[in-house]
């Protein structure tokens, strides 16, 4: 018998799971997955919970229940991966043995890692929604705030779901309005990049947006320290942002796992092609979703279109065949504007999101970065879609893995 | 496009940025520091070669690289190249404006 292990049981360990116990023979192979938690959370559910528009029961169920039978699920938290010796170190002392490995650890918050972050105010007036604990504190938090500076930020890049903090700004547009108390609230968007999102055709249709909810945006602000005391956080420049109520995304690093194995860069990210998802760490081992260094976006969605590629390169790696290089970087996110409305973006390594329709090309019925009530309402069903089809490994109609360049208005110069 | 730095003939993207580091010469550098407002120094050559250094390398540039580098940190950095430092210093440097993973 020989032993696939995947580590993690997020989005995209599952996903994996469920792909390969359909794809490798059961009598050759063992498949195990590896988390020290027993609770899986629809993430993007976490823009939601602080404006009580899901309840915690609609985005938490324990991983047990998205393990498909014939996959041994370990509670265990990993110490280390020795890959010249093919073996996953725990921290109870056991032992894992491997033929192939699948890193699939994602990414955290890394407060600490930015001065004063975590000081007196962390969770009191200093909130992230990257956690659940952090936007269920921040609901509350939320529930009677009274008003003032809110002040929605970015750390450093690169960050899991990069639209997400402006979904959060436009949703604290709409809370805030719905509560009839949108005038005694201000809110800026405070980011390291130098406009709304770092590609040109996006960030012009994002800025429109901004003006129009009244949301100030302050760029290329690169955090030095949070003044707890002063209420302000302060960027290397000097520059100053005050603040009542700080919703802040931290540094995001892969796990420590990935430190303690020694072969992550410096954010603990595994260096991993970007074309066929073997990483560069030793041949027997992969990586997938937000745990790999790839220039994607740290996403479900990518994550589900590279694990379609990445179940094909594992049956190419077992039989000695040369691997697929086609993940193209294909991301696919729906981006809240608030007001029961969202706007939807498709791109990927070389295109950026241009408008179209989607997922059949000139007919939709989503729009493509346009600001439409039934992208909206594709956003919520993507709740049922994730829970029922997407980590189970299910193939979603229509939506390919690569990007479809058809129904796209893509202008010939922007092919990098 | 083509843009006349200094008497030699190098061609830039729409931002200014130029988009081969072989024409990069000090000569051309120090007209494109002159119009973002910075007079080049020993302490502004030495975090250009280490830029240089870093993009030939492909090592994706950022304000965290720039702190480990050794070569200069974050404060000094901004005081040499103030205002938005990595793009400038790019700019500077003859290699591409960074770019921040979407």
């Amino acid at each position: 018998m020989k032993n696939l292990l995947i580590l993690g049981a997020g989005t995209a360990g599952t996903m994996m799971a469920n792909h390969l116990r359909n794809e490798l023979p059961k009598k050759e192979w063992t498949i195990s997955i590896v988390d020290k938690r027993d609770t899986h959370y629809y993430q993007p559910g976490f823009l939601f919970l602080p404006f009580d528009i899901y309840k915690p029961k609609q985005i938490k169920k324990p991983i047990s229940k998205f393990i498909p039978a014939g996959v041994e699920y370990v509670m265990e938290e990993v110490d280390r991966v020795v890959p010249d010796d093919n073996q996953v170190l725990l921290m109870n002392g056991n032992k894992l043995d491997y033929d192939i490995l699948i890193v699939a650890t994602g990414t955290n918050i890394a407060p600490a890692e930015i001065e004063g972050m975590e000081g007196p105010g962390w969770q009191k007036d200093i909130f992230d929604f990257y956690t659940y604990e952090g936007a269920k504190n921040l609901r509350d938090k939320l529930r009677d705030w009274e008003g003032g500076k809110l002040v929605v930020h970015i750390a450093e890049m690169p960050i899991k779901c990069p639209v997400a903090p402006l979904e959060f700004a436009f949703l604290a547009d709409s809370y805030f309005t719905n509560k009839g108390m949108r005038d005694k609230v201000d809110i800026t968007f405070v980011t390291p990049m130098d406009g709304a999102f770092t590609k040109p055709k996006a960030t012009a249709a994002l800025q429109h947006l901004l003006d129009d909810k009244n949301i100030n945006i302050v760029p290329d602000f690169n955090i030095e320290r949070v003044d707890n005391e002063k209420k302000m956080i302060v960027d290397y420049g000097d520059q100053e942002v005050p603040y009542d109520l700080l919703v802040t995304v931290p540094t995001n690093m892969g796990d420590a796992l990935i430190e303690r194995s020694g072969f992550g860069d410096d954010l603990n990210f595994v260096p991993t092609d970007k074309a066929t998802l073997q990483t560069s760490v030793k041949d027997n081992i992969f990586a997938i979703g937000d745990a790999t260094n790839v220039p994607a976006s740290k996403a479900g969605s990518v994550a589900h279109f590279e694990a379609e590629i990445l179940t094909e390169n594992i049956k190419r790696y077992i039989k000695g065949e040369p691997l697929k290089d086609e993940f193209d970087g294909h991301s696919n996110c729906f981006i809240e504007t608030g007001h029961g409305k969202a706007i939807l973006i498709d791109f990927n390594y070389t295109h950026e999101p241009v408008e179209g329709t989607f997922p059949l090309p000139g007919v939709g019925p989503l729009k493509l970065l346009k600001e439409t009530r039934m992208n909206h309402m594709g956003k919520m069903a993507f709740r049922w879609i994730y829970w029922n089809m997407l980590i189970k490994g299910k193939h979603i109609p229509f939506v390919s893995a690569t990007m479809n360049e058809a129904g796209k208005q893509l202008e010939p110069e922007e092919v990098a | 496009m083509e843009k006349v730095i200094n008497g030699t003939a190098v061609q830039v993207n729409d931002q200014g940025y130029l988009t081969d580091l072989n024409e990069w010469n000090k000569d051309v550098s120090i007209e494109i520091a002159k119009e973002e407002g910075i007079t080049m120094t020993d302490e502004h050559w030495e975090v250009i070669a280490y830029l240089q250094d870093q993009y030939r390398n492909n090592v994706p540039l950022s304000i965290r690289g720039i702190k480990k580098s050794g070569v200069i940190n974050i404060k000094d950095f901004y005081r040499l190249f103030p205002g938005g430092p990595l793009k400038k210093a790019s700019k500077i440097a003859g290699i591409p404006k960074p770019v921040s993973c979407i």
